[in-house]
């Protein structure tokens, strides 16, 4: 493309009047990943998380060896090699391609677990905040319940009572992380419910699930975003105590923190065993914190709509 | 301190305050100049003329990614741009004051009206805190506060608006400054209140002989308060007149802003609005 | 003539603060009536309680001669409508001005919204242009432009406007000023506006209540005003101060 074309593209987006639906969204969007891209680390974070991502859809392709079944007899514990980069565990198995498919089950496990806690806690905290009165109390009630409890120990309670196993693992986390994000959620509301485009909605005849819905619900999606990315690390590192536990998912399953925990007995010889997930861990629990960094200073309105 | 009513205390050539954004650069003030003597000067213009910002600039309250110069900008003598940053903190409070429009926002909420005021004082100068405390009580007084002992330990939150810019002005005026500048002084207070206000700022800086900058959007307000009169237009100055020349105004600018108020008694439907020539910006 | 509002011994409480203290009035079919006061008077508060936005603890407020209860229906909404004070916060900051007119169609069910929202941008002089900008792409005034044509959209016959110009500059006032009237005009609406200064309700309306720590002071006529024949005092005060400084030397 010319300079002419990119620069006639780039006004049109920026443009103070656009012409349709279409360009005025797709011109806001361009606003908000200029402002995200300006910021070096945060770009950081975003190339770590599409490259797991990669990682993860091509597994099959990019691991050397099965991450299942390995060579009993002739490679147990060999430390990282041409062959072996970061070597083989206790059962021969190749552990890049161990840590390579673990990318799948984290993916899993991080997706999952956004998927039901931000949503519930979105509604919670919207409803609780909006409708106020004994509504709020109670929600807001069962919530500081569950805040009351660490999450791992919580989390456990959950995987004890429903049994050991990935899926069992993210329903323990999911259960255990929405009541932050309902927090969130109800301090927005709360700031808006008030504000006089509310009322002016009120004064239409909407009627208050339309109002939460479709008027307060996207005010406190971008600041939920923000968390739930920065909460990623979290729910990784809690999936892998699981996994470490035990109660998470369960062998030959390549959870990374399953991993550890088996190359826990080795850690003082054998090094790369827990070595190699444990720093997958912390590379990705990185990206996502530098991505929420980046997407606070993007979407948060308060941060100036110009 | 020499109080001589014919001397200038403010110098202003050529001000100009430019701010950098991604989109280029926003030239707030373009080229102002005025001087200033021991008189109320009003500076008008709408949202967007850079009348606060000349306010600030001249304070040295501008945002430190803005970019200030000027051929002059001098008070009393003392080139403003070239003083350094705490010569020019010296010198804000204890020679020049300024008062914004809302008390709640430059008020400490924490901190009661007295003690602010107090601190105030003692920050320019060496009093014993018996000594600050009278003063500080006179100072209520003169800015008629009916019970100065009992406003002096409340806190910002607990007095209405028209007691907290009252308060406002007394913590602006303790340490005697030379020269204030009011930016809408009064446009959150309900209009009786407003001219209370007013009268107590008028009275105080006549008495004093102080030089005060007052920066509103009310041309009728300014114009029936001030001694003389400057009208901006997209950080410009189109027009600089004696208030009381107002009703000949020469500048279409300004004769537009006089004619679109509405007013008690005359009865113009639709009122006359105001045709932006884009050469007033030129 | 009927009454297309009217408003008796209405009384508004908040928390054991009794904001409005039994105010009555009545507006005209067609008419413009101007509620004038400080801030603490209690008229945006008589405004608010009308669009169901505050407490009402006893009185009654019937429009075009039904009695409101303490649920407005959707037919109140198509009947009434509010222009707020401040543009920069009746405007949602994450829709454009075309959403914002599209809620109110969608909430009622019209099916020709395409064409009405282009008549109401037409009407309100603001054009197409600006149909797809978000709210901090626009100036006060445009803002307070795509306000009332969000409040004409439904075709009400009673507007309902607190201070709709006070955050404006003067120039942009008076093209607000000269908007809300010609709509006025043409639409026969009635209008209830609320201001502190009385030169602009003296200039938009006919007859104008003062009001002062939730109670009526006084009912006047635009014309009472212009030739200064007040009763109360309060009422001169504000007529004095709306002439601007007078030294006393």
């Amino acid at each position: 493309m010319s300079a002419e074309a990119i620069q006639s593209r780039r006004d049109w987006l920026l443009s103070e009047r656009p012409a349709s639906r279409m360009q005025a969204r797709l011109g806001r969007a361009y606003v908000a990943w200029r402002r995200f891209s300006a910021n070096r680390l945060a770009f950081l974070g975003l190339l770590i998380i599409i490259a797991l991502l990669v990682v993860a859809a091509l597994a099959d392709v990019l691991a050397p060896y099965s991450p299942t079944f390995g060579d009993l007899k002739g490679s147990r514990l060999l430390a990282p090699s041409a062959e072996h980069w970061f070597g083989t565990d206790d059962l021969g198995r190749d552990i890049l391609s161990r840590v390579i498919f673990g990318s799948r089950w984290t993916l899993y496990v991080v997706i999952l677990v956004a998927v039901i806690a931000a949503p519930i806690g979105l509604l919670v905290g919207t409803v609780a905040g909006y409708a106020g009165g004994w509504i709020d109390a109670i929600l807001m009630r069962i919530t500081d319940i569950f805040l009351a409890f660490p999450k791992l120990i919580l989390a456990l309670a959950f995987v004890a009572a429903l049994g050991p196993g990935i899926e069992n693992a993210v329903l323990a986390i999911a259960i255990t992380s929405w009541p932050p994000y309902a927090r969130i959620a109800r301090a927005e509301t709360l700031t808006v419910r008030n504000s006089d485009y509310i009322k002016a909605v009120q004064l239409m005849g909407a009627s208050p699930f339309r109002i939460v819905l479709r008027h307060i619900m996207p005010l406190c999606i971008s600041s939920l975003i923000v968390r739930v990315t920065l909460d990623m690390a979290g729910i990784i590192l809690t999936a892998a105590g699981l996994g470490f536990l035990g109660l998470g998912a369960q062998p030959p399953l390549p959870e990374w923190g399953a991993m550890i925990a088996s190359g826990r007995r080795f850690v003082l010889d054998q090094w790369w065993v827990a070595g190699a997930p444990g720093f997958a861990i912390l590379i990705v629990s990185l990206g996502f914190n530098l991505l929420g960094d980046g997407l606070r200073d993007a979407l948060d309105p308060r941060s100036g709509d110009q | 301190m020499s109080r001589d009513p014919t001397s200038t205390l403010l110098e202003v050539d050529d001000l100009r305050v430019t701010f950098p954004t991604r989109t280029g650069r926003i030239e707030a003030v373009r080229g102002v100049s005025f001087s200033l003597g021991r008189e109320r000067l009003g500076i008008v213009g709408e949202s967007g003329s850079g009348k606060s910002q000349t306010g600030r600039a001249i304070m040295g309250l501008t945002p430190p990614q803005a970019e200030v110069t000027a051929r002059k900008l001098a008070f009393d003598g003392i080139d403003l741009l070239a003083a350094s940053p705490r010569d020019r903190r010296a010198l804000r409070g204890k020679r020049i004051a300024m008062i914004l429009q809302d008390p709640k926002y430059s008020l400490d909420p924490v901190m009661s009206i007295g003690r602010q005021i107090v601190e105030t004082l003692r920050t320019h100068e060496r009093v014993s805190q018996a000594e600050a405390r009278d003063r500080a009580l006179a100072m209520l007084e003169a800015v008629q506060i009916r019970d100065p002992a009992r406003v002096f330990d409340l806190h910002p939150h607990e007095v209405s608006g028209g007691m907290g810019q009252r308060a406002m002005i007394a913590m602006m005026l303790i340490a005697g400054p030379e020269m204030m500048i009011a930016d809408e002084p009064t446009s959150a207070l309900d209009v009786t209140v407003q001219l209370d206000v007013l009268g107590i700022l008028d009275r105080l800086v006549s008495e004093r002989g102080m030089g005060l900058i007052f920066i509103s959007h009310d041309l009728r307000l300014v114009s029936s308060f001030c001694d003389r009169v400057i009208v901006m237009y997209a950080g410009k100055v189109v027009e600089q007149l004696a208030a009381s020349e107002l009703g000949r105004a020469q500048h279409p600018y300004t004769r537009g802003l006089l004619n679109c108020m509405p007013k008690i008694g005359a009865d113009r439907h639709p009122l006359p609005v105001l045709d932006r020539k884009p050469e007033w910006a030129a | 003539m009927t009454a297309a509002l009217s408003v008796d011994r209405l009384e508004v409480v908040f928390d054991r603060f009794r904001a409005l203290k039994g105010v009555s009035l009545e507006v005209q079919s067609g008419e413009s009536f101007g509620l004038v006061g400080e801030s603490g008077s209690g008229k945006s508060t008589l405004l608010r309680a009308i669009a169901g936005l505050a407490p009402v603890a006893s009185g009654s407020i019937t429009v075009s001669g039904k009695k409101l209860g303490a649920r407005r229906d959707k037919a109140f909404y198509r009947e009434v409508q509010m222009v707020f004070q401040d543009p920069y916060g009746s405007l949602h900051p994450r829709q454009t001005v075309d959403r914002l007119l599209q809620e109110p169609l969608a909430i009622h069910g019209f099916a020709d919204g395409e064409k009405r929202i282009q008549r109401a941008l037409d009407e309100v002089g603001l054009g197409t242009g600006f149909r797809f900008r978000y709210s901090h792409q626009l100036s006060g005034g445009q803002r307070q432009r795509v306000a009332i044509a969000r409040a004409l959209i439904l075709e009400p016959s009673i507007l309902l406007l607190d201070e709709p110009t006070s955050a404006l500059d003067a120039s942009v006032q008076a093209e607000v000023l000269n908007l809300l009237e010609e709509i006025r005009r043409r639409r026969k609406l009635t209008f209830l506006m609320v201001s502190h200064d009385l030169a602009i309700i003296t200039h938009m309306c006919e007859r104008l209540m003062v009001m002062q720590s939730g109670e009526a002071v006084e009912h006047l006529t635009a014309a009472d005003l212009v030739e200064r024949r007040v009763t109360r005092d309060y009422t001169r005060n504000l007529l004095r101060a709306s002439e601007g400084f007078v030294r006393t030397a």
